[in-house]
């Protein structure tokens, strides 16, 4: 998930995260050190890349799937012999999920910590704050869970995002239900919408695409990120009686709140698309029970079953070093993964860490192989051949499903089955 | 729209309720001992995790799972006013409170974060999912419950404070702790006893959060200003005043999310709050009011 916004956060960006991050960011220091040891020469300073990342606070389910999937690619690089015959050591602290804290981290590990690269934070409201930063000092700011209009509405060249562009996000799911006969079609759909740089630019090109369709829009409203009681925005929805529902959402929470009203109202939708919750994996199901997951979809750019060689050893690697099954995995692990892949291939290519040499390397239009796919920047740094996917719940296994005509979709479960079924 | 804002009320009556609760500890604790508890968010996160550990790992219906939860977080409360409110000086007792209640959620949320992950659980019952239909209108059965739970628990909470010899002690604390000593009270006794349960009315409404709302330990801070805001509202050691500003909080919120549009919502009731604020500046049933109850 690309994540997105909240600024409920700010009070506690201090202390609030010491406790936690600390151990955890001393953990992933030691560890990605410790795996150094095993291919690089000790003599060789390492390469230090510096990362704020939100192991606290609203997005920490996130954070530290990406610390995790940041950590996997920092040793496995290191295994592999690191970077120009130097280990890499990841230099994370935490930002508590909060905008501000992010800026003031990104400002200390440049010019304290004199870190020789950086990669990007969580989510679209981090990574715009970062971005500045990284640009004032001449740094690469190369993430993956930035991939909104707003993170690329400054004009900034030093920010590639590795991941889909997130305004591409539902066009899958949008064109497949245009796409079905009209007597199959849809007739009705509701867009309730967190106010988020992440998901509000994914819902207007989808409720295009199905207005076009004919599909009437009867509830399309946005609420802010933090919301004290979503039953009654899930309960208006369940009384405009849509028979598609597309939720922009950012986090479980919200995913959870609005499926439990509609199993309370006994509101089932022939199709439930949420932007963000349902790609992470075991959390989700834990949060709104599986027996609610069935049919459940979620657009987005990898999953675990991803036919792609390195995907599918990353996915090993995890499911080793952390437990837990394949589908589990948190989609944040390989975007996270795939930022490390493609910094490591520019600073190879180039045999340099000058961050100007890496820009312009990135801005020269060569593709680079990643866990999730190829990436190619354009002009603005958005990865231009990037898939777009939807994925779906089926009876416990997160699946494929779109673009149908893709050899590793599997049939898409529609009508969605009934909550709790 | 008619019946969705009926809908609404009904649900911002039956929320409300669940949030007085979980303010009335609030209240209480700074009614009685003028501390500002800034770490009852993480009570009512650490109750909602005590449920959802008894319910996963023991099988224990989380409403039954309070006859465990509720004296558990009675005696954690014990424990951090031992340990570290009564401690605190007189003179500056409320603001050197905040300080070390947010340190109290700090290091209770950092226990949390390592126990149970960053990762969002909820608690699951047969009863989360399911509603009654009464009158054309869907009734979830969790917060029907957990509105009457509040209600059954608010009572009791009078009761101890309006009809036992305990109750007459915590209010002239309340009403003057100076005064109450030097008729004999034993002032510490009785704030330790309140902070502990002011605490642990946090376990019962943690129960009904976490059985609504996904959670972590993070999801604390949300709460703690949503619940500084109804003490505010309903006037800082006012008990009733918590119960009418939770349920006013809610509806107000949950009507203008239907009847305008969600994002309007909370700027709603905080313009309402400021309204409230300039012609009552102690809350609806402010210190004054309150303590003449």
């Amino acid at each position: 998930m690309h994540g997105g916004i909240s600024r409920r956060k700010l009070t506690a960006a201090g202390l609030g995260s010491l406790i936690t991050a600390g151990a955890l960011a001393g953990g992933l220091v030691a560890s990605s050190a410790g795996a150094a040891d095993h291919a690089v020469p000790k003599a060789a300073s390492p390469i230090t890349i510096g990362v704020s990342l939100s192991l606290s606070g609203d997005f920490s389910a996130d954070g530290q799937a990406f610390q995790r999937g940041y950590q996997l690619w920092a040793k496995d690089v290191n295994r592999a012999g690191g970077l120009l015959g130097r280990p890499v050591k990841l230099d994370i602290v935490s930002d508590a999920s909060s905008p501000t804290q992010v800026v003031t981290n990104y400002q200390k590990l440049i010019s304290v910590n004199h870190v020789n690269l950086l990669f990007g934070p969580f989510s679209t409201l981090l990574t715009v704050p970062a971005s500045k930063i990284a640009y004032r000092f001449g740094y690469a700011l190369v993430e993956g869970a930035g991939g909104a209009p707003a993170v690329f509405a400054n004009g900034l060249h030093n920010v590639f995002d590795v991941s889909l562009p997130v305004v591409d996000n539902l066009v899958q799911f949008a064109k497949w239900i245009a796409s079905m006969p009209a007597s199959q079609r849809p007739k009705t759909a509701a867009y309730p919408t967190s106010n988020d740089p992440f998901t509000e630019p994914q819902i207007a090109p989808a409720e295009r695409i199905l207005q076009n369709a004919g599909v009437k829009t009867v509830y399309s409203k946005v609420f802010p990120a933090e919301v004290t009681d979503y039953t009654p925005i899930a309960d208006a929805v369940a009384a405009s009686h849509a028979q598609v529902v597309v939720l922009g959402s950012v986090d479980v929470p919200t995913v959870s709140s609005f499926i439990q009203a509609f199993a309370q109202q006994h509101f089932n939708p022939k199709a439930f698309i949420a932007t963000g919750g349902p790609d992470q994996g075991a959390a989700f199901v834990k949060a709104v029970g599986a027996s609610n997951t069935n049919g459940v979809m979620v657009p987005n750019g990898w999953y675990p079953g991803y036919a792609n060689a390195s995907s599918r050893k990353m996915v090993s690697e995890y499911v080793k070093q952390y437990g837990g099954t394949a589908s589990g995995i948190n989609s944040d692990v390989a975007e996270a993964y795939s930022v490390g892949q493609v910094v490591a291939q520019a600073v190879t290519a180039t045999k340099s860490l000058d961050n100007a040499k890496l820009i312009a390397y990135m801005h020269g239009n060569h593709t680079f192989s990643s866990v999730q796919g190829p990436v190619k920047f354009d002009k603005l740094g958005e990865n231009g051949a990037a898939a777009a996917f939807a994925f779906q719940w089926q009876n416990g296994k997160f699946v494929q499903v779109l673009p149908a005509q893709d050899s590793n979709s599997v049939k898409i479960q529609y009508p969605k089955a009934n909550w709790g079924s | 729209m008619g019946s969705s804002i009926v809908q609404a009320i009904i649900d911002g009556v039956l929320t409300g309720g669940v949030y007085a609760l979980m303010a009335a500890g609030l209240t209480l604790i700074f009614g009685v001992m003028d501390i500002i508890n800034v770490a009852q968010g993480i009570f009512v996160i650490l109750g909602a995790y005590l449920s959802y550990s008894l319910s996963v790992h023991a099988g224990i219906d989380p409403f039954l799972g309070l006859l465990i939860t509720i004296p558990a977080l009675f005696v954690v409360g014990i424990g951090v006013e031992w340990g570290f409110m009564r401690r605190l000086k007189e003179g500056d007792r409320t603001a050197m409170s905040i300080l070390v209640t947010y340190a109290v959620s700090i290091v209770i949320e950092g226990v949390l974060n390592i126990s149970f992950t960053v990762n969002y659980v909820q608690i699951h019952a047969w009863y989360v999912n399911r509603s009654v239909h009464l009158l054309g209108f869907y009734l979830p059965y969790i917060y029907v419950f957990g509105f009457v739970m509040a209600a059954v628990l608010l009572i009791a909470l009078y009761a101890l404070l309006y009809r036992t010899r305990f109750g007459a002690s915590v209010r002239a604390s309340l009403q003057d702790r100076t005064a109450a000593r030097l008729v004999g009270i034993d002032v510490r006794r009785v704030s330790t006893i309140s902070f502990g349960i002011g605490v642990a009315v946090t376990a019962a409404g943690g129960m009904v959060f976490g059985a609504t709302n996904a959670f972590n330990a993070s999801t604390s801070y949300d709460l703690i200003s949503r619940l500084l805001a109804i003490v505010i509202l309903g006037g800082l050691g006012s008990m009733g005043g918590a119960l009418v500003a939770a349920v006013f909080m809610l509806v107000l919120e949950d009507v203008v999310a239907v009847a305008w549009s969600p994002i309007w919502a909370t700027a709603v009731f905080f313009a309402a709050l400021v309204v409230v604020l300039s012609i009552r500046p102690a809350g609806l049933f402010g210190r004054q009011v309150a303590r003449a109850q």
